[in-house]
């Protein structure tokens, strides 16, 4: 009794109860939006971080309309200020930011009145009482977007306790039932998990279930599937499009990926260095492009050739028809055989962890975790092996496994360049030592891989200089060579990483696995981090370099569209296992394996005329397994 | 939960009984005893002792023989019959000297430590949230301050200004009329009115501490993902913060709380030493000084068992506040 009276006191407390004055301060003639059918209007929006260098304007004086019932796409590289447009409709810029002019008007209701919201006071009732029950917004990483020591159904339960009159059994029913709706299996169990218990699709469902509970008219989705695998993507994109159906919302969509935005957009606005270059539908966009940065943008994504024809795009269903198919994951489908001497041919290789499974309470459950399971590769000299699969499947552990960063569980590695000819897989340490120069790892994280106390001189020089092979005049000389062949200046050896740019760094990452003339490079998603126009560059530079030191690349990506760029032939993993194998070509335009399938119809085609052409093809592994 | 804490039980057992040699070994570490000591001080007074008596002292209290023979003495007798053998020098037993001075060491260092929690928690959330503020630099300040002043002369400044002004005795925790009197009203208010003074000294020297960390701590978690995530569902300002960082920036706090155990028993050796305090610090010191080694012993096991006990106390709140650590993933 008592309890319940200090829990509605707090609610009362929580509540935005100012709002309704606050928010008829910012009211606006309706006559002011520039179109009657808006949902939301933002004129000459003006948002800066202010830093120690000085003011930056990360949305500067851009205006955009979004209408009701659509999808609208803001798409844009990394610092367009896409994120910070989004982030500054509901006053939510991160630390910082600063909202320092225009106007934002919205309307949630049809016939509603019109708030200025940027008028607001950023921490005020009135804009919370439109945070959460008005416009929801959706975060591109659900683990770190959603607090860890608290359970998802704490977490989405506030909503409710924040803008209904509910009580609690009544909210965790309707939290429970929206979790279902967002296809969480056992909703009722799940609700009382932690984020780190669920995968990242089961995150973010949860965060869209979270962002939707109220009912928000404009739903705003900033990168929400950027870091989830493709198929979980697919799902994901499914899921809002039949939610924004089924609830009849309005959303707005933020991606630096155009093969999503063909996908799901009604409305594109193109965004580059915190200004609008060019905004409309669709279909004008992808075949109509006006402004050379959209086209810029266009011309840097692969043209897939997708054999359900181009000539005349057959109807476009409503949801993409779902096809479900099955396959053993033990077998692996090979396509022809390689030509070519292999420089690398693994053999039977497996590898193993022991996980330390359950709670620390019960700690003795040990598991043995296959992340390799009896694969067997080939690479010939001079060639390239894509190698995809999702996350989890152990592609990166093979990797490591070749690199000898791990010890494999059984298998062999034969390595064998015409000199040496050797199995790298039960090599001792000092024996690896002199094919630890032959062999050599890219890295994907340009930023961390790169330590930020070490000039690009000693980033580059310090392999050669630990394996005693040059030291001072011949290799500063050798490594100011090496930086022109990456497309950098020699003049840039004495800086620090921090003075250059992500795709500059990859470079200086290039550099460093290719100073001791190696035969092998292993890139480990090595263009997944960068923007499209410079991952199109850093690709082009691999693709050089190739035929310039006849070097053979393993390269390991979740992004098909880059594999099937710049590889010769493709292994796709799943779960451990090798499922296909083959040439690129064929792989890519007759997948065998279901996972294959399933995989390749996952990816989004960059042609809003494809939209809703293609089954979308959903894999079962045989139980048998 | 059960198979968690006696399996922790288990490895707390053996770090014990080596702690307990290690102490023991350490109080034997200076050279003589405290035989010598004693007959030294005898002489200095112009004294001497019967060399018959010496002796029979010395069999007395084990002093010739060797060293695990005395330590299995004493541990055997500690463990079976809460015996900590005799004080050399108050010719008591040194349970009833420590058990004497208990309450009084647990009052001061129970409110030292809420003291500073209560200023240092809010303090520091304040200085993260409001960063690069005037209320910002002025926490800092006065936390370096504080940390910077040595304990002894704030203590020693503070007694003076309670001497000066409130006309209070210097040192103790009573006023001499109050020193040997029953427990009354009049008494608790006595104390409290020289508690003060150690309390107000050792809380301050131990905020700027836990104000850098909770500072820092905040900093880290104010700008994560989640915390935009609860802006944009419309809570207000304060719960977000309440809820979300502040919860897990205190962990820290939380993982090292038990450590704070064996400090409240300790009873801040050089503060209550200048003051004069009736608690188990100036115990301390003045047993090492005069080599009073089953006294010494005795605290100093106490506080290394009460560490043990408190970093265990801490594992399970750790593992009771945040689920990460419950299900073995950070």
């Amino acid at each position: 009794m008592s309890l319940s009276f200090l829990r509605s006191r707090r609610r009362r407390r929580m509540a935005p109860v100012k709002a309704p004055r606050q928010l008829a301060a910012v009211t606006v003639e309706p006559s002011e939006m520039s179109e009657p059918g808006a949902i939301l209007d933002i004129q000459n929006l003006r948002t800066t971080f202010r830093t120690d260098e000085g003011e930056v304007n990360a949305v500067d004086d851009i205006s955009m309309t979004v209408r009701r019932g659509r999808t609208t796409c803001i798409v844009g590289e990394s610092g367009s200020g896409k994120s910070a447009t989004a982030r500054s409709i509901i006053q939510v810029v991160d630390n910082p930011g600063l909202v320092e002019g225009g106007r934002i008007l919205f309307r949630a209701d049809p016939d509603g009145p019109v708030y200025d919201v940027a008028a607001l006071s950023e921490t005020g009732d009135g804009i919370r009482s439109i945070r959460g029950s008005q416009i929801g917004l959706i975060f591109q990483e659900p683990m770190s977007s959603l607090s860890p020591v608290h359970t998802i159904g704490n977490q989405i339960a506030e909503v409710l306790e924040l803008h209904t009159e509910l009580d609690e059994r009544q909210i965790r029913e309707r939290v429970i039932a929206e979790l279902e709706a967002v296809g969480i299996p056992q909703p009722a169990e799940r609700i009382d998990s932690y984020t780190f218990q669920l995968s990242g699709g089961m995150r973010q469902r949860a965060m869209i279930a979270m962002a939707l509970i109220a009912r928000p008219s404009l739903l705003i989705a900033d990168e929400p599937t950027t870091a989830l695998d493709v198929t979980t993507q697919a799902q994901i994109l499914d899921l809002l499009a039949e939610l924004k159906r089924e609830l009849s919302m309005t959303m707005i969509f933020i991606t630096h990926d155009l093969g999503v935005v063909a996908e799901i957009a009604d409305d594109v606005v193109v965004m580059r260095h915190g200004k609008v270059v060019e905004t409309g539908p669709v279909e004008q966009i992808f075949h109509d492009p006006q402004h050379p940065y959209t086209q810029e943008l266009l011309a840097s994504l692969p043209q897939r050739d997708v054999p359900t024809g181009r000539v005349a795009p057959p109807e476009p269903q409503s949801t993409p028809e779902r096809v479900e198919v099955s396959g053993a994951v033990e077998e692996a489908v090979r396509h022809e055989e390689t030509a070519g001497e292999p420089l690398l041919r693994i053999e039977g290789l497996r590898m193993e962890f022991d996980s330390v499974a359950g709670t620390m309470f019960s700690r003795r459950e040990k598991k043995r975790i296959v992340a390799v399971n009896d694969v067997s590769l080939e690479i010939a000299a001079g060639s390239t092996l894509g190698l995809v699969g999702e996350s989890g499947c152990g592609k990166t552990t093979l990797g490591r496994c070749v690199m000898r960063a791990y010890q494999p569980t059984a298998g062999r590695i034969h390595y064998d360049d015409g000199d040496h000819a050797v199995d790298l897989a039960t090599l001792s340490t000092s024996e690896l030592r002199p094919y630890r120069r032959l062999v050599r790892m890219v890295f994907q994280d340009p930023y961390g891989s790169l330590n930020p106390r070490m000039t690009v001189r000693e980033v580059i020089g310090e392999p050669l200089r630990v394996a005693g092979i040059a030291q001072g005049s011949e290799l500063d000389d050798r490594v100011e060579s090496m930086l022109e062949r990456v497309g950098l200046r020699r003049a840039m050896a004495s800086r620090y990483p921090h003075a250059f740019s992500g795709g500059e760094r990859q470079r200086i990452g290039i550099a460093r696995a290719l100073i001791t003339d190696p035969k092998l490079v292993v890139a480990d998603e090595a263009v997944s981090a960068l923007d499209v126009s410079v991952r199109t560059q850093i690709l082009e530079l691999l693709s050089d370099l190739q035929e310039e030191l006849g070097l053979t690349y393993l390269f390991i990506s979740h992004d098909l569209s880059v594999v099937e760029r710049i590889c010769d032939r493709v292994a796709v993993m799943y779960y451990g296992n090798l499922v296909e194998e083959g040439p690129a070509a064929s792989v890519f335009t007759d997948p065998q394996h279901g996972y294959t399938q399933a995989l390749l119809s996952a990816v989004p085609i960059p042609d809003p005329r494809l939209r809703g052409t293609r089954p979308r093809i959903v894999y079962r592994p045989d139980e048998a397994a | 939960m059960l198979r968690f804490t006696v399996h922790r039980v288990l490895h707390v057992i053996p770090t014990l009984i080596i702690i307990s040699i290690i102490s023991f070994f350490i109080i034997q570490l200076p050279p003589g005893d405290f035989l010598t000591t004693q007959v030294a001080a005898l002489e200095a007074q112009g004294e001497s002792l019967d060399p018959a008596q010496l002796e029979a002292l010395r069999i007395r209290y084990g002093i010739g023989e060797p060293f695990w023979v005395q330590y299995w003495k004493w541990i055997t007798n500690i463990v079976l019959h809460g015996d900590f053998g005799l004080s050399f020098q108050y010719q008591r037993p040194v349970s009833d000297l420590i058990s004497e001075r208990l309450g009084l060491t647990v009052l001061l260092g129970l409110t030292t430590l809420l003291l500073t929690w209560a200023i240092a928690l809010p303090a520091g959330v304040i200085s993260a949230i409001k960063q690069h503020s005037p209320a910002d630099y002025a926490i800092s300040i006065l936390g370096f301050v504080a940390l910077a002043v040595p304990n002894f002369l704030a203590a020693l400044a503070l007694a003076y200004i309670g001497f000066r002004f409130f006309g209070q005795s210097v040192g103790g925790l009573f006023s001499a009329e109050y020193v040997n009197a029953p427990w009354s009203l009049a008494r608790v208010l006595d104390l409290f009115g020289h508690l003060w003074i150690p309390v107000v000294v050792i809380a301050l020297a131990g905020t700027a501490g836990i104000i850098r960390t909770t500072r820092a701590n905040m900093l880290d978690e104010l700008h994560k993902p989640y915390v935009t995530t609860a802006r944009a569902k419309g809570l207000p300002e304060g719960r977000i913060i309440r809820k979300y960082p502040l919860r897990i920036a205190l962990n820290p706090f939380v993982s090292t709380a038990g450590w704070n155990i064996p400090q409240i028993f300790d009873g801040e050796v050089i503060v209550a030493t200048v003051l004069a305090l009736g608690t188990t610090g100036p115990l301390l010191l003045g047993s090492l000084r005069s080599q009073d080694m089953y006294l010494a012993g005795g605290i100093i096991l106490i506080i290394a068992v009460l560490t043990v006990v408190g970093t265990f106390i801490s594992d399970l709140l750790l593992a009771a506040v945040d689920p990460r650590v419950r299900f073995g993933k950070a």
